[in-house]
């Protein structure tokens, strides 16, 4: 294991972040390709700038991350923040939220949103105070103030941002979130490139949901991990096809009367050039797809 | 309230207690002095007083040695020996010596198992050792041991579609496969090859050790406690259980038909619920059971 160089506990991390504007209007964070608390800017982060206000999609790994982001948006528009949306529970998406926590800032969230942060925050804020060295001070786990269940749409001013909530697919709280004005769908973790995809709901519920979303004609969307902007369906295939893969090797796998264990060993990754981190993720993957599709009939 | 101040103190010093063998995994994994304390220090004596405990190859426990999922982290015991009316073991306890309830198991097995072989799916909440112990019909402890690196299964939240988990509640499957019988090593003269099963019960298998961060509670505690499995009446494997077993439990043993005949599995849970299904198993066709 790499330890983690400890933020120096006292001395305030006020990092200066780049972010890249995609479209008028929509500005990305890029995340970078890393294990879960190993770094707090693993996950694209982002904003759509409105007439009348800013809506900040996902809010990094940390506060740090969560200020760093505040400030870009600062140098980039006087607009104050309205909304801060989370595309799910995932530390890496939403430990920088109390960053944003100020009058005028509503959180967003799935209607799951707040079950799934309720059961695995206390878990997060540890692992994530474990990793920065700071375990007096974890995170605060910033809960959304309104839920979505189905579609809701939000006005930034002449500007209208449509979020639609998921059914079980990369975790049971996924939501998206379309910039009608460019075309642009920031699909959180519903898309992954580079980064291998990391199953924590449901391999059948996110074939299911991408299934969907490939008919979508979208200008482009930012996927959870991966370049902060990908072409739209070719950057769905990725996932699709190793989830693909993947089912089908555990059925066959299960057909056969064989063994959980073994087929964390045995079941390798489709397409292993196109993604980093198979070693740390695959194999949970097959636990995960493994302990639903054995209860197929 | 004041039960929750004591388990939240007592969690935190366990989660301190975690955070640095975590840290400095790579080093402390040198001595397996260090390793067995728990063991050593208490757990073992809990168990078994002063009783022998033979560390020989009469069983031998397989787990990973890193758990990639550490809510779910496949085990198997196999048996060195077949199971006869002489001579068969009887018990095996299995122990997560990390866990904040070490004992993860006893399961109960006869001669009419066939072969007294075990696989099942753990939550391991720490680096720890897993270790299987064996008792046989004249009352000799044997023990196998790994040491698994894997955290964070208690406390890590288990269920990743809890909405389907608890609209199945109690459903169960019942496989049974003949042919992996066929090359074992271990069959009787004179009796039918032991057949392998697997029960999988829907269960969400709660730890109790998953806080609520709205409420500041524990999600309580709900899991199967005990699974009895009989063919024709006579009981093939029993299992008393806790919550280190794996949301939607699986348990894959042996036991030998000697003709048709319906195989009865029995799950209680800690809430007071029963769920018993009954099979119909040809002792000599067809790899799945078909349900009553």
């Amino acid at each position: 294991m790499i330890l983690p160089v400890p933020a120096s506990a006292g001395v305030a991390d006020d990092r200066a972040i780049t972010v890249e504007k995609i479209a008028d209007g929509v500005y990305v964070r890029p995340g970078r390709v890393a294990v879960v608390f190993e770094a707090d800017n693993i996950a694209n982060t982002g904003f759509v700038i409105g007439d009348r206000c800013v809506a900040v999609i996902d809010t990094g790994g940390s506060p740090a991350e969560g200020r760093a982001l505040d400030a870009a948006i600062g140098k980039i528009t006087k607009l104050p923040v309205c909304f801060v949306i989370n595309t799910h529970v995932h530390p890496d998406h939403m430990l920088g939220n109390e960053a944003f926590e100020r009058d005028g800032v509503e959180f967003i969230g799935h209607e799951n949103l707040p079950r799934a942060m309720a059961l695995r925050g206390d878990t997060y804020r540890r692992r994530a105070a474990e990793y920065s060295g700071n375990v007096a001070n974890p995170p605060k786990i910033v809960l959304p103030e309104r839920t979505v269940g189905g579609t809701v749409q939000l006005d930034l001013g002449q500007r209208m941002l449509t979020l639609r909530a998921h059914g079980t697919a990369h975790t049971d709280n996924d939501l998206s979130i379309l910039d009608e004005q460019s075309g642009i769908l920031f699909a959180g973790d519903l898309v992954f490139l580079d980064h291998l995809p990391v199953l924590d709901g449901s391999i059948n519920g996110w074939l299911d949901e991408l299934g969907q979303l490939m008919d979508k004609s979208l200008r482009a969307v930012v996927p959870g991990h991966g370049p902060a902007e990908a072409e739209w369906p070719v950057a769905g295939a990725a996932t699709v096809d190793y989830f693909t893969a993947l089912r089908a090797a555990i059925r066959s796998w299960i057909a056969r009367g064989g063994e959980l264990g073994a087929a964390q060993q045995g079941i390798e990754a489709a397409d292993p050039e196109r993604w980093r981190l198979i070693d740390q993720y695959h194999k949970r993957n097959v636990a995960a797809a493994f302990a639903e599709l054995e209860w197929e009939d | 309230m004041g039960t929750r101040m004591k388990r939240d103190a007592a969690m935190r010093s366990f989660y301190m207690a975690l955070v640095v063998p975590a840290l400095f995994s790579g080093l402390a994994h040198a001595t397996t002095v260090e390793e067995d304390m728990a063991w050593t220090g208490g757990l073992k004596a809990a168990y078994f007083a002063d009783r022998e405990i033979l560390s020989d190859d009469l069983i031998v426990l397989e787990a990973p040695q890193r758990a990639e999922n550490a809510a779910i982290v496949p085990v198997s015991i196999k048996a060195g020996i077949p199971q006869t009316e002489d001579r068969y073991i009887r018990t095996i306890w299995l122990f997560v010596d990390k866990n904040p309830g070490p004992l993860v198991g006893k399961f109960h097995f006869t001669p009419a198992t066939g072969r007294a072989d075990l696989g099942l799916r753990l939550r391991v909440d720490a680096y720890s050792p897993v270790r299987a112990i064996a008792e046989t019909n004249d009352g000799q402890l044997h023990m196998s041991r790994r040491f698994v690196k894997a955290s964070g299964g208690c406390s890590a939240p288990a269920s990743s579609d809890p909405d389907a988990a608890r609209e199945e509640l109690g459903r169960m499957k019942f496989l049974v496969r003949h042919k992996d019988a066929e090359e074992n090593s271990t069959r009787v003269e004179g009796n039918p090859p032991p057949s392998l099963a697997q029960l999988m019960i829907r269960h969400p298998n709660r730890s109790g050790f998953q806080m609520d961060q709205v409420t500041r509670h524990y999600a309580p505690a709900e899991f199967v406690k005990e699974v009895t499995v009989s063919f024709e009446g006579e009981e093939i494997f029993r299992a008393e259980t806790s919550f280190a077993i794996s949301e939607n439990p699986s348990f894959r043993f042996y036991f030998a038909p000697r003709q048709e005949g319906a195989v009865t599995a029995v799950v209680t849970d800690t809430e007071g619920r029963e769920f018993s299904e009954t099979y119909d198993v040809s002792s000599v066709t067809g790899d799945v059971a078909a349900r009553r």
